[in-house]
């Protein structure tokens, strides 16, 4: 299929449609509006349901209502928007219901502001809401993985039964870029446990998150993570950039990682062994790749549009082996290559 | 390896935005990389506008546009903005009806057209950006002035065939355009 152009947020909504998504729910926020603007315009068309919701939460419950129903659902938001879905995140876990969840970041705490950030780092690995849970956390670089990593968040959380997370920034769904669209083949799972009517032919299925029984929600905890188990040795995405021959590793994911690239190649150019390692999950974390990476190379950089929260992931990854050190800006700044190349040089000197 | 960084700046409803991506389909047209991004946001409202044009032969790194190898400026406050930062060799374009000063920098190439006066005396008042663009597509060849009118049809709805016709004359005019 040919290229076109288009917008990172589009390319979400386009490819999501081709995965068979037609259910949309969502709340306008700046700077992830175009998903909702394209759903708006597109689903009516082609019979799906796009509907504005009264607020963040309520789109996340009605999202609970069309997973249960066993069907593909979507719901976008921008940072505070996702503290807010969070409650609805954490029943669609305890309730194993699979759904895909896009958050285009922007600067926080708080209202914040409405430029770039990676800042819900923490809150997407970790859960969001309350409880023992994982989403899976897909973070893309390029317009073309927004539209590619959304038809595979919407397979994995159907095979997985748990919510995807396309966890993006303002940047990535702001800019365009050149992209093939989905092919509109995509993977579908059997859902024998989806609220579709019993007709009278099998016993009620029921869709839940509530167990007063201690020893039962210790139950369904335990083979959650046991799915969790297999999620971390089979579905941990990362890119590998000069690593071969490298003596120092860049770390970055999503708008981050471009940046750091045109440092990584103006320092191969001034003869330093610098790769990269891109981690394309989020959680699961690519820990393997690092562990791997960390006995060869002297030290690693984390550069991150945050106050440093990836940079723990690495820590962990390499159990605290090599020294990690941090190139960051916050609040919806952006480092240049300059700044990342210095903090390059300064690593490779051994500062 | 060739890749052009091209920054293109003014105010609100200009056209800025749109003179990027016509420019950016053209590259996509001609097999190119490239990237597009737009400046967001509350400074779009009747405040300054800009966006980051990349295109090259190789894959794109950051789209991020801070030093920009080409420089097209649409009002005052976006040249003061920009001018430092333009890389020393670059090509500074002025619409020289807006911005009453000169470059100052004397390391680049500055080319001062009347893009607004153009504009409205061919009777098509709202193209200053196309005429800009079409000077731009002259001095620096970033993309080919062949086949304009295919990468304007991707921009310009069908339903504005009109639209098409003067945005073509709107760029003949600043390809043809000498000081």
């Amino acid at each position: 299929m040919a290229k076109v152009l288009m917008k990172g947020n589009e390319a979400i909504a386009e490819a999501a449609i081709l995965a068979g998504c037609r259910h949309y729910f969502g709340y306008p926020i700046t700077p992830q509006t175009e998903i909702a603007a394209y759903m708006a315009k597109r689903m009516p068309k082609i019979g799906g349901v796009f509907l504005q919701a009264e607020s963040e939460i309520s789109a996340i419950n009605m999202v609970y209502g069309v997973a249960g129903a066993g069907l593909r659902v979507m719901t976008s938001s921008s940072s505070p928007g996702i503290s807010l879905k969070s409650e609805g995140l954490s029943y669609l876990a305890g309730s194993d219901l699979p759904a895909l969840v896009v958050n285009v970041q922007r600067g926080g705490p708080g209202l914040g502001g409405i430029q770039p950030s990676q800042s819900d780092y923490f809150q997407a690995t970790r859960g969001g809401g309350h409880g023992d849970y994982h989403m899976l956390v897909y973070a893309p670089a390029s317009v073309q993985e927004m539209a590619d990593l959304t038809v595979l968040g919407f397979e994995k959380a159907d095979e997985y039964r748990m919510t995807s997370m396309i966890l993006a920034d303002g940047t990535m769904g702001q800019m365009m870029e050149p992209v093939e669209l989905p092919s509109g083949e995509t993977r579908t799972f059997p859902k024998p446990w989806a609220l579709t009517g019993t007709e009278c032919k099998r016993p009620h299925n029921i869709v839940n998150s509530l167990f007063l029984k201690p020893e039962k929600l210790e139950e369904e905890n335990f083979k959650r993570y046991e799915r969790y188990a297999k999620i971390e040795e089979t579905e941990a995405m990362y890119e590998s950039y000069l690593m071969e021959d490298a003596e120092y590793c860049v770390v970055a994911f999503g708008i981050a990682s471009r940046v750091a690239k045109n440092a990584v190649n103006e320092a191969r150019a001034n003869g330093m062994r610098v790769g990269m390692i891109r981690p394309i999950t989020l959680w699961p974390f690519p820990k393997r790749a690092f562990a791997e990476a960390a006995k060869t190379v002297k030290a690693f950089l984390s550069v991150e549009l945050s106050m440093g929260q990836m940079i723990e992931d690495i820590e962990l990854a390499i159990r605290c082996a090599r020294p990690v050190s941090l190139c960051n800006r916050a609040g919806g700044m952006i480092p240049t290559p300059e700044e990342v190349y210095a903090k390059i040089e300064a690593m490779v000197k051994g500062e | 390896m060739k890749t052009t960084n091209l920054l293109i700046a003014g105010f609100g409803g200009q056209g800025v935005l749109f003179a990027g991506k016509f420019l950016a389909y053209k590259g996509l047209l001609e097999g190119k990389q490239l990237s597009w991004l737009p400046s967001y946001g509350p400074e779009m409202r009747g405040g300054t506008a800009n966006c980051s044009v990349i295109i090259s032969d190789e894959p794109v790194g950051s789209p991020i546009v801070s030093n920009p190898d080409v420089l097209m400026v649409m009002n005052l406050p976006s040249l003061d903005k920009y001018e430092d930062a333009t890389v020393a060799g670059g090509k500074i374009f002025v619409d020289s009806t807006l911005i009453e000063r000169k470059v100052e920098r004397t390391d680049v190439d500055a080319y001062y057209i009347p893009a607004t006066r153009l504009a409205k005396d061919a009777g098509f008042p709202t193209l200053a950006n196309m005429i800009m663009v079409g000077k731009l597509i002259k001095e620096t060849g970033m993309v080919s002035f062949d086949g304009i009118r295919d990468a304007l049809s991707k921009v310009v709805s069908a339903k504005h065939a009109d639209l098409l016709e003067i945005n073509l004359k709107a760029i003949e005019t600043g390809y043809n355009y000498a000081e």
